[in-house]
């Protein structure tokens, strides 16, 4: 068994998609913080078979976890202070989402003008739709649907 | 202030608004000889067009406005490197209110967003020209009198055509309205008109090959032109090609109140001797995209107060 030490203050991302916590490293500029992280690869779920766990110690207002509900809105988030959770927060899909993805369609006018935010709206919640708010291009992640 | 990106960001009474101020220019149009006068409309093509330019220009100089502007991005700052944005920003200082066309999709809005007058989506690649749409739906209900109760073929390539699928997006708000989608395997509509569109809203259609067997069911019939080079194969194409040439002999087999639209330029597939047909409406429908853009361009500065009438 593998024991990673508890956190003070901070979060705990829990039911990871196995494989995807590096992604999601990334997503959250955790590599720009100055804070202990700890990625758990691959631990055993009863409820997902394997999954990943990432562990952040920082203050609790130092992230911007809307991003999440983008990536994987089944990804549990444990809010950490004074070493106990103190509120589990729910995901939801963003209305939309800035700056996070590229459009892909190359003759989106993104592709081409200078400081121009990429944004992509929900268009359909229940599938999980994501347009581009420019050209409408059709964002596919299949990696966030389970 | 307001800007008009896609047909669909007008309500139904807006559109119908619309219509009926087309329509009352086009029987009194000496009532509006002056009515934007000292006005200026930019129009900033960064694309070659002949028949939107020009039909805008017409419009805005038919209600005793001015217009400037360029007819290519060569004889644009975009051939140094400003940005759309800059460029609509600037333009801003100099023009009461602009049309755009660009050949990258989504330009109009960059446009828009720093815009201090109102934008006109006049193309922005192959995703949307609503001054296209507004044309067809005023031609249709000007000469059949409504938009609903509709049987509409629309023939040809209907996989990369965004005049066909802007018409289909527009038609679905009105009653009764059927759909006869007539093209090769290679340009039917994408998918996600027939899903999230036709099915999802639960609209009538059917998907056929051959434009004859469409024919005698048809209240209008909406033709695109088929390119070469859509296909696969060379066999394809000539296997195919004249399936989709409407002349006087698969006119017979029409309505005889069969109405046939073009967004024009035409090239073979409709051939000349069907010019004279009454039912030919294309050329009316250039006529008709005059009045729909006078329409919106009076309509545009009226919502953003700048006239009063």
């Amino acid at each position: 068994m593998l024991n990673i030490s508890g956190i003070h203050e901070g979060f705990v991302l829990d039911h990871i998609q196995a494989g995807m916590s590096l992604s999601i490293y990334h997503d959250l500029k955790l590599d720009k913080l100055d804070c202990a992280v700890a990625i758990i690869k691959n631990a055993k779920s009863n409820k997902m078979g394997k999954k990943d766990i990432i562990k952040v110690e920082c203050p609790i207002d130092a992230l911007d976890l809307d991003i999440l509900g983008f990536i994987d809105h089944n990804i549990t988030v444990n809010i950490i202070k004074g070493d106990r959770i103190v509120d589990k927060k729910v995901l939801q899909l963003p209305k939309q989402v800035r700056n996070v993805i590229k459009c892909k369609n190359p003759r989106c006018i993104t592709s081409i003008e200078q400081g121009l935010d990429q944004i992509f709206v929900l268009t359909d919640e229940e599938n999980e739709v994501y347009r581009c708010k420019y050209c409408e291009e059709t964002y596919k992640n299949t990696a966030r649907k389970r | 202030m307001r800007h008009l990106m896609s047909p669909l960001d007008l309500s139904i009474e807006e559109l119908d608004d619309l219509l009926n101020l087309a329509n009352d220019i086009e029987k009194n149009p000496q009532k509006y000889a002056h009515v934007c006068d000292g006005k200026k409309l930019a129009t900033c093509f960064y694309e070659p067009s002949t028949r939107t330019r020009l039909s805008f220009e017409a419009a805005m100089l038919n209600l005793g406005g001015s217009v400037l502007g360029f007819s290519s991005a060569d004889s644009s700052s975009a051939s140094k490197g400003e940005s759309v944005s800059d460029t609509m920003r600037v333009i801003s200082c100099y023009a009461d209110i602009a049309a755009i066309r660009h050949p990258k999709e989504g330009a109009a809005l960059v446009a828009s967003q720093k815009s201090l007058i109102p934008v006109i989506n006049a193309g922005d690649g192959g995703h949307q020209h609503p001054t296209q749409t507004l044309t067809d739906l005023l031609t249709i209900r000007s000469l059949r009198g409504e938009l609903g109760n509709l049987t509409i073929g629309l023939c040809g390539d209907l996989k990369f055509g965004r005049t066909v699928h802007s018409l289909i997006n527009a038609l679905i708000r009105y009653e009764n309205v059927r759909f006869v989608l007539i093209s090769p395997e290679e340009l039917r509509v994408p998918d996600y008109i027939r899903e999230d569109v036709l099915e999802k809203n639960h609209i009538p259609y059917e998907e056929v090959e051959r434009l004859e067997y469409a024919m005698p069911n048809l209240d209008v019939l909406y033709m695109t032109r088929v390119q070469k080079e859509r296909f696969f194969n060379e066999d394809d194409y000539i296997r195919m090609k004249d399936f989709y040439i409407l002349n006087k002999e698969k006119m017979k087999l029409a309505k005889p109140d069969m109405l046939v639209l073009h967004p024009l330029p035409r090239v073979n597939e409709i051939s000349v001797d069907v010019d004279d047909d009454p039912r030919a409406a294309y050329f009316k429908q250039a006529q008709y995209g005059v009045y729909v853009r006078m329409a919106l361009i009076l309509t545009l500065l009226r919502w953003k107060g700048d006239l009063t009438c």
